[in-house]
């Protein structure tokens, strides 16, 4: 699939800043996402990839810059406020209930009630509705899992992976923002994350993508968001850069120059990756 | 299913259970161990005694635990969030003392009293809730420092005097009607109507979702949205007016206000909890484990009463459930990870 970069950003920031006295953790980030594109953000440790992530979830409040989302301006106050406009993040720790159930997970803080003076007067959920929700949502996907009564404890890790995925999509409208979904799988589970998230695209829906697996972003990402020293060093596809040059340009050994071709900044780091300019 | 899936194989304790649904369900669900627990008791004590397998006697069983299955419904609330109450016992008798004082003085009239207790209980669990959740400091060293100021309340506003002559409507609970060939206090039934108030609330609500994602884990449960920090102070608040409730019922049924009450009852709560299958980490059980667990303990006391046993050995053999319990819980617990 190819980005068509003529279309309006589904998410895009400019110049972001924030600083902790006088650490600068994001100085002057740029951010575009397109429509129905996978995005990897990729980035040194302490290139500061977390905190533009949490600028554009609500996560942190920037002190300088712009974030549109679907071309209008926007603010966030909190994590809540990016979730009310459709954007929604799968965490590290996919913030999952492990003792309660698939179903209960998916509607977790988002409960649904019964019709009626039942749902209003006695709050009584609508466990039913849920549950065929959830699995509609689930078939949706293609995640099988054979029951949505099973605790999350009893799910395998690619299995929390996708329930956390599945809630994200179900809830998001614009963007599903994932950080580093195969981090803690197996090569068979993050196979079947990768195809996962192939599924959420082809759905139409966009995703960020944090990771540090070069394969896995070269695998599924339509372009990578190369983030370097609190800004965004490159934003490339992967078919025109070999890996090497891409972590090249992520250790500031190479830089891309506006044509798209690479200049040498740093010979020796540059000479130790395998990479020249082109 | 559809032909591409992404996950078919699961080997989960649950799935690997035989049999029907239904009884796959009971085995699943943490309160089946506790039932079992209690159903085997009342056996051996029903072979064992002669006494015991009567209507009077089970009434009387409902009466001794209804104080401390009371408190337990509280203790219950607050472990499910991963947190603890050792002031429950305190709270309830310093509450107890100002129903029975503020009324057999005439200071105010019996119902102003018993809703003044209800509101400095609950006030106390408003203040263990802030405490934990705004400090923050843990529940445990919170709880026990309430425990020590209530129980000196207790004691400095009582000047050490049991207070008598209590007015009618503060001993009303304690009355009795009858059923077929027993008699059930009013008590009893406020405490079972607070049972299937807090099952129904836990299992069937938002906030009873919310409560067990919050002691799953808060960070999860606020990134889900959930306002941890209304929630939680909400659930030691509401403890709080349970152990008001409480102090009432201990009020109606012993027809004083003794200031040496209710000195053991945050222990024995706990233990109630416990046996009921609700994991001190927070998160699982449920509160009519609790209830089943409250009968463990009276049905152990009074059966082994029964059978000549004194009662020192009946604190022992309750102390090794206990520990059973938790190993049971500890254990299920490493399986599910």
């Amino acid at each position: 699939m190819s980005t068509d970069t003529s279309a309006t950003p589904v998410l895009q920031a400019r110049g972001l800043v924030k600083k902790y006295g006088h650490v600068t953790a994001i100085d002057g980030a740029d951010f575009d996402l397109m429509p129905g594109e996978v995005l990897a953000v990729i980035g040194d440790n302490g290139a500061g990839k977390t905190s533009l992530i949490k600028a554009l979830t609500g996560a942190i409040v920037p002190d300088e810059g712009e974030i549109r989302l679907g071309g209008k301006p926007i603010r966030f106050s909190g994590p809540q406020s990016a979730r009310e406009h459709g954007i929604e993040t799968v965490y590290q720790d996919l913030a999952v209930a492990a003792s309660m159930d698939i179903a209960s997970n998916m509607f977790l803080g988002r409960e649904l009630r019964r019709p009626g003076v039942l749902g209003s007067a006695f709050r009584l959920l609508d466990k039913k509705r849920m549950r065929e929700e959830a699995a509609a949502h689930m078939a949706d996907l293609k995640i099988g899992l054979r029951s949505l009564t099973q605790a999350v404890e009893t799910l395998s890790g690619g299995q929390r992976q996708a329930v956390a995925v599945a809630r994200a999509v179900a809830w998001a409208r614009s963007v599903v923002v994932m950080d580093e979904p195969t981090a803690a799988l197996g090569v068979r589970e993050s196979g079947q994350v990768l195809d996962l998230i192939r599924r959420v695209r082809d759905k139409g829906m966009p995703v960020v993508l944090i990771s540090h697996n070069m394969p896995h972003v070269f695998e599924i990402a339509d372009r990578i968001h190369v983030h370097r020293l609190g800004r965004r060093e490159a934003l490339i596809k992967p078919s025109d850069h070999s890996m090497a040059e891409v972590v090249a340009i992520m250790t500031g050994a190479l830089t891309v120059k506006s044509d798209g071709g690479t200049v040498v900044t740093d010979a020796d780091a540059a000479r130790a990756a395998g990479v020249s300019a082109h | 299913m559809t032909a591409t899936t992404t996950t078919t194989t699961t080997t989960t304790p649950y799935d690997q259970l035989k049999g029907p649904t239904a009884v796959r369900r009971l085995i699943a669900t943490p309160t089946a161990g506790p039932l079992a627990a209690l159903l085997l008791a009342c056996v051996f004590f029903s072979l064992t005694t002669e006494q015991f397998l009567s209507g009077g006697n089970f009434s009387l069983i409902v009466q001794q635990v209804m104080v401390v299955g009371t408190l337990a419904i509280g203790q219950t609330l607050i472990i499910l969030t991963a947190g603890i109450d050792l002031s429950c016992g305190a709270v309830m008798a310093f509450g107890s003392i100002v129903i029975a004082k503020m009324a057999a003085q005439g200071t105010l009239p019996p119902l102003a009293a018993i809703a003044l207790g209800l509101v400095v209980c609950g006030g106390f669990g408003l203040l263990n809730g802030l405490l934990v959740q705004m400090i923050p400091l843990p529940p445990f060293i919170v709880t026990l420092g309430m425990l020590n100021v209530a129980f000196a309340l207790t004691h400095i506003y009582s000047a050490e005097q049991t207070v008598t002559d209590l007015p009618a409507p503060l001993t009303a609970l304690g009355e009795t009607f009858p059923l077929g060939r027993t008699d059930i206090t009013y008590g009893s039934l406020v405490t079972i109507a607070l049972f299937l108030a807090f099952a129904y609330a836990l299992s069937s609500t938002s906030w009873g979702r919310h409560v067990y994602a919050l002691g799953n884990s808060p960070e999860s449960a606020r990134l889900n949205g959930i306002r941890t920090s209304r929630l939680t102070i909400g659930v030691y608040t509401l403890a709080g007016l349970v152990y008001g409730v409480a102090a009432l019922l201990l009020v109606s049924r012993t027809g004083v206000g003794d200031p040496q009450a209710g000195q053991t009852d945050n222990l024995d709560s706990i233990t109630a909890v416990v046996l009921g299958g609700t994991s001190l980490f927070g998160g699982r059980g449920a509160v009519l484990g609790t209830f089943i667990g409250v009968l463990i303990v009276g049905v152990f006391r009074n059966g082994l009463q029964l059978m000549g046993v004194a009662s020192i050995y009946q604190t022992l053999i309750t102390g090794i459930l206990v520990i059973l319990a938790v190993t049971v819980d500890q254990i299920s617990r490493k399986k599910a990870r």
